[in-house]
């Protein structure tokens, strides 16, 4: 197989609260023998917030780090389903509209850029299931994660709106019934787990400004998997990671009982898999502790 | 082609509950062929006609229109005189579980109370407001132009399946909800309309558009294709526009990344917090620390900042539309 390569999308988080992730995404990488160019200019790409203040602004900005994976002639990769979903949102819009392509264009032009619309965007999850092969990492696989339930746990941004997202993903994901990341927790040797909170929201968005409501819905999704036997939860998006990982003592509160799970990102799960070592995956900046490895 | 009818066995499970006289909620379970030509609805007639007289749901019109069939298949809420079966079948497999919208509000069955429904809806004004002239010469045109602007939202046809899908209105009981955001939406965006008190409703902490989650489930379950989020973000961008965005952690939330943004390109995390919340940040800081301890925060002398800084703040400078 010629040799993968992306232009990698990095968002905030991975260069600040979930250093894990980026640590994580370089080490699986390295394993899959997949390239990754940083995309070292990128901006944030305004996490589902700037464009309720300034929709314009955010579409310049994320048709500006578009138009660098397109220097780079090379498809994005993101790694947090916000980022996901906000790059895939502007390049619908901007490939299905060419008034407003132009307008963004006008002002990228002052910069000296160009939005074309010729670089693909997916996330790493999708990267490593349709392009890579869940059968090659089947079979890569040196250290099976056969005595874990593993509970999965998908996040909105990747599987909603699902008419934007199967219009991005080669193979199309029910957003009712999603099924990528627990192949790849099938792919890794461990044991998925079904719940009904595996394809709900965690309430990250409305942390600040509704926190009840953010605290309940981390909460009935720890405790779905803990109810469903699940060891551990695993998911593509830092957000949700952020959410699940750090904020169980509200949630505990909030839902009236003590939950907790280790949660890890779909990239430490892989790399425990193929054999990386705990200090490559950085397994110890969990706030709930890792301590099965 | 030619058309074939085929045929599958299909076995249900059936919410069953009669507030009158039952105490908890039950399932009753049926085997049925279904016809590749039915939908839902049929199904529900069928459970009702052939089996047994006394299980109740709502329909009207039979063809999306009257909002009134409404119900869950498997957890996804459903019109049900819309949904063809077999592409339930496809998604969820030959074993369905058919359920009220919800279930904590329902009176017999699929019927439930959808009272906190309309009293939501009713609170947005959900009319023109405007002085008309009793006497009218002429009527009050509105030009294909203007009209778009409603963006299909009056298409609505008030089923409720937003309103039960979201989880916001799941666990708050004050959220006013999508279908009550869209109607909103099709009134702020009538030319005709004069309200000077709908905006400022929806605006509110608690019950308003800031409490929405942004997970999309409205958008994905809605019939009529109103995608009730977009409208819901145009209600956030329309309040910033017309300057009626009151300053608090929700609005400073949304205008903290453009500050982020033109400081280092990427986020300022703790920044961003810190310009959210004001003083109140003092709540974070056991998290905080948890998190520090695990190095998930850096120093100020370690935050990351973007490339080409000069390219993202003369696109901040001058793609900025909106003001705070
Ligand atoms: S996007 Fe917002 S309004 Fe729509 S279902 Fe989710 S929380 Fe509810
Ligand atoms: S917005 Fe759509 S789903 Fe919601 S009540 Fe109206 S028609 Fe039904
Ligand atoms: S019966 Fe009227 S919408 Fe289904």
């Amino acid at each position: 197989m010629e040799k993968l390569r992306y232009a990698l999308f990095t968002g905030c988080t991975a260069k600040q609260s979930t250093p894990e992730q980026m640590m994580s995404t370089l080490a699986v990488a390295d394993k899959l023998g997949i390239e990754l160019v940083e995309l070292t200019e990128a901006s944030c790409c305004g996490a589902s917030h700037l464009q309720d203040y300034d929709e314009f602004l955010s579409l310049v900005l994320n048709a500006r780090n578009i138009a660098y994976a397109e220097k780079h002639g090379l498809t994005m990769v993101t790694i947090c389903n916000t980022c996901q979903l906000n790059t895939a949102m502007t390049k619908h819009k901007l490939d299905n509209d060419a008034d407003l392509k132009a307008k963004v264009n006008e002002k990228l032009a002052e910069v000296g850029l160009e939005y074309k619309g010729t670089s693909q965007i997916t996330h790493f999850l999708y990267a490593i299931i349709d392009d890579f092969g869940l059968d090659k990492i089947k079979e890569m696989v040196v250290t099976p994660l056969s005595q874990f339930n593993i509970a999965p746990f998908y996040g909105c941004h990747n599987i909603r709106p699902s008419e934007l997202q199967n219009e991005t993903h080669k193979s199309p994901e029910s957003a009712y019934r999603p099924t990528s990341l627990d192949d790849l927790i099938i792919a890794c040797g461990g044991q998925n787990v079904d719940y009904e909170e595996k394809n709900k929201c965690c309430g990250f968005h409305v942390e600040l400004q509704a926190p009840k409501t953010a605290a309940i819905l981390t909460g009935n999704a720890i405790a779905g998997a803990m109810d469903n036997d699940a060891d551990w939860m695993v998911t593509p998006c830092p957000l949700c990671h952020l959410k699940l990982d750090t904020q169980t003592h509200h949630a505990s509160e909030a839902i009236g009982r003590e939950v907790q799970l280790p949660v890890l990102h779909m990239q430490q799960m892989v790399g425990l898999a193929l054999g990386c070592t705990p200090a490559e995956l950085g397994l110890k900046h969990h706030v709930a502790k890792v301590d099965f490895v | 082609m030619e058309h074939t009818i085929t045929t599958q066995k299909v076995k249900f499970k059936v919410f069953r509950f009669n507030a009158e006289e039952d105490y908890l909620p039950y399932y009753d379970d049926y085997e049925m062929e279904v016809t590749s030509e039915e939908v839902v609805l049929d199904i529900l007639n069928r459970i009702k006609w052939d089996h047994d007289g006394s299980f109740s749901y709502r329909r009207s019109c039979r063809h999306g229109i009257c909002g009134a069939c409404a119900i869950k298949v498997n957890g996804r809420s459903t019109l049900a005189c819309k949904e063809s079966m077999n592409d339930m079948v496809e998604l969820f497999g030959n074993e369905l579980v058919l359920e009220p919208l919800s279930k904590k509000r329902s009176v017999k069955d699929m019927i439930i109370d959808k009272s906190d429904f309309w009293e939501k809806h009713a609170a947005v004004q959900p009319y023109v407001v405007t002085d008309v002239d009793e006497a009218p010469e002429m009527e009050n045109l509105v030009s294909p132009e203007d009209a778009e602007a409603l963006d299909e939202a009056d298409l609505c046809i008030q089923c409720g399946a937003c309103h039960y899908a979201c989880p916001a209105v799941e666990v708050n009981d004050d959220f006013f909800g999508p279908a009550a955001f869209a109607a909103a939406y099709r009134f702020e965006a009538d030319v005709r309309d004069e309200s000077e008190t709908r905006l400022m409703d929806v605006n509110q902490m608690g019950q308003g558009v800031w409490d929405c989650v942004k997970c999309f489930e409205c958008r994905e379950v809605c019939p009529k294709e109103i995608d009730p989020i977009g409208k819901i973000t145009k209600l956030h961008q329309k309040l910033f526009q017309e300057g009626k965005a009151e300053s608090n952690v929700a609005t400073r939330h949304a205008v903290g990344f453009i500050h982020s943004i033109a400081k280092r390109g990427v986020l300022d995390e703790g920044g961003l917090v810190l310009y959210s919340e004001g003083p109140a940040i003092v709540k974070h800081m056991p998290v905080a620390f948890k998190m520090f301890t695990k190095g998930k925060i850096p120093m100020p002398w370690q935050l990351p900042k973007s490339d080409n800084m000069d390219e993202i703040k003369t696109l901040v400078k001058s793609s900025t539309t909106a003001k705070f």
